[in-house]
């Protein structure tokens, strides 16, 4: 810092001040929210108050006989299981011919496959429902996967090819001149080094795999119906206390999720 | 060795072709049908004529703007404190940025019915200290829904920005400082001018993130504030009118595909800004 040490610098303050109260702000804003949604699923009452009148478990175990959640919540999970495996395996094979790779063909494939991101998934959603329908099927949970692999594979797709641009060609010639083969080298060298950037991918791919509301939509009907669609549903039409408490055990898992991802694979180094 | 790799994405691309080209090739040659058979663009001339319709489109992309602006002065700041904590504080603070966006979107909009609601937390304090007699209708209105968008898409905003600010050099606002720019000075003409390829990058995320938002555009704005993807629902599933909710995606898509082109033009500009 150059400026004179004996005075104080009103400018660097002012702008500490206003940058930390704008970032002070926006924290609160993130967290906030879900906070007090975790706390408002403790009351013990009818309706949806905050501060909630104490603290009960009340509608925790109400959910013990929410059949319908249930199923929704299972069918949820077995998607996003499913999308994360395909998303990871098919994922990493791609990222790891694109990668590295200056072709016009493979950049090509890099647009195509980080898309989904940017166009408005609700089109998407529509336009695999009519392809289906003019194939002669109806919606079923594999096609629910296929839909959901399109939207969540290019998480994979960029914390691979992040963690694959970072890792050093010359262990790879290492491995191959000591008589390595391809397979051999893939698993004791590239797999270790890529591990955390993959398992971060694998992490979010099925976050967004179990949190899909516009591919869901048209893509799920009654019997395949999953859980924010079950949700969002149930908020539209009555607001059942119920339903804070399946939003608060959301909000629990997601945070266990997230910790473990960070203990393991380092979540928060893999977003910057 | 690369070359012998590119097979490797031939999977996902086959995937992509049939399950994701060929659906988008099948709305577009469906938005071009009507009862009868022939190819007619009627579908896209019912749109442009109608009032109703190309005004939901306006006011679904003025709405991603409004929130990617709301999303951006208050994402930035994140992002340069973050870049300037220590390596501990920066793990915990983009923890705390991304644990909304993991966390369900339907649940973190439920929270804002349960905090925007007539008998909500906001409404309370405001009648509380007498700002208001009546309870304020937050939900169900514009600033509601901009308010809450911003709340949920922030960390597509702050992470690219971030990415950015951590890899500047510092010896560029060093050399600022020495050659007398004040703290503000060097922030609008060095920091913010080098971190735009960030900013830019975040703005088409939250953007495209934002106009397609269907939970907190419908859970929010209510059945009155119809955007684009409500719209592309209701004709499709509402009134089984699969060629002209074809028509709408397609529409949709274009003009979100053309923001998002011409932020990625600027952005490519701004790049070259640095090495001028």
């Amino acid at each position: 810092m150059a400026a004179p040490k004996h005075s104080l610098d009103w400018e660097a303050i002012s702008l500490c001040l206003v940058f930390g109260a704008l970032a002070a702000v926006a924290i609160l804003f993130l967290v906030g929210p879900t906070l007090i949604m975790l706390l408002t699923s403790f009351t013990p009452s009818q309706s949806l108050k905050f501060p909630p009148d104490g603290l009960s478990l009340r509608w925790y175990v109400a959910l013990l006989d929410a059949d319908q959640m249930q199923a929704a919540a299972w069918n949820s999970l077995v998607v996003a299981f499913w999308t994360t495996v395909f998303s990871v395996v098919l994922g990493t094979a791609a990222a790891l011919g694109i990668a590295r790779n200056r072709s016009v063909l493979a950049r090509a494939c890099d647009v195509l496959f980080m898309s989904p991101l940017l166009l408005p998934a609700l089109a998407f959603g529509f336009a695999a429902l009519i392809f289906i329908h003019k194939l002669g099927f109806a919606p079923s949970i594999p096609f629910l996967v296929l839909g959901h692999i399109v939207v969540c594979v290019p998480f994979v797709l960029r914390t691979t090819i992040a963690a694959l641009s970072q890792l050093d060609p010359a262990l790879l010639d290492a491995s191959y001149s000591l008589g390595g083969g391809r397979l051999m080298t893939f698993r004791r060298v590239t797999l270790p080094l890529i591990a955390p950037g993959l398992a971060a991918g694998a992490f979010l791919a099925f976050m967004a795999s179990f949190d899909n509301v516009p591919v869901s939509l048209f893509l799920a009907d009654e019997r395949t119906e999953v859980l924010p669609i079950h949700l969002w549903q149930q908020i539209e039409t009555n607001l059942d206390v119920r339903t804070a408490a399946v939003s608060g055990l959301i909000v629990i898992f997601t945070l266990i999720l997230m910790l473990l991802a960070e203990r393991l694979a380092g979540l928060t180094r893999q977003m910057r | 060795m690369n070359s012998n790799q590119s097979p490797l994405v031939l999977p996902l691309a086959a995937l992509f072709v049939a399950f994701f080209v060929a659906p988008l090739i099948v709305l577009l040659a469906l938005s071009l049908t009507a009862d009868t058979a022939a190819w007619t663009a009627a579908n896209y001339v019912k749109f442009f004529t109608d009032r109703f319709n190309y005004s939901i489109l306006w006011d679904t992309l003025f709405l991603g703007l409004k929130a990617t602006l709301v999303c951006l002065v208050f994402g930035y700041p994140i992002a340069w404190i973050c870049a300037r904590a220590s390596a501990r504080w920066q793990s915990v603070l983009i923890f705390l940025v991304i644990l909304p966006v993991l966390t369900s979107v339907v649940v973190r909009t439920f929270a804002w019915i349960v905090i925007l609601g007539r008998q909500g937390i906001l409404n309370q304090v405001a009648l509380g200290i007498g700002l208001t007699r009546e309870p304020l209708r937050l939900l169900y209105s514009e600033p509601g829904v901009i308010m809450v968008l911003a709340q949920v898409q922030m960390p597509l905003m702050v992470l690219p920005i971030l990415t950015v600010l951590t890899k500047l050099d510092p010896n560029l606002a060093d050399a600022s400082h020495v050659l007398g720019a004040g703290e503000w000075r060097t922030l609008w003409r060095v920091t913010l001018p080098l971190s735009l390829p960030g900013v830019i990058a975040g703005c088409i995320l939250t953007y495209s993130a934002c106009v397609t938002a269907f939970v907190t555009q419908t859970l929010i704005g209510g059945a009155r504030l119809i955007y684009m993807p409500l719209n592309i629902y209701q004709q499709a599933i509402g009134a089984n009118n699969w060629p002209f909710a074809a028509a709408i995606s397609v529409i949709f898509m274009v003009a979100v595909l053309a923001v998002v082109a011409l932020l990625a033009m600027m952005g490519r500009r701004s790049e070259s800004y640095g090495g001028a």
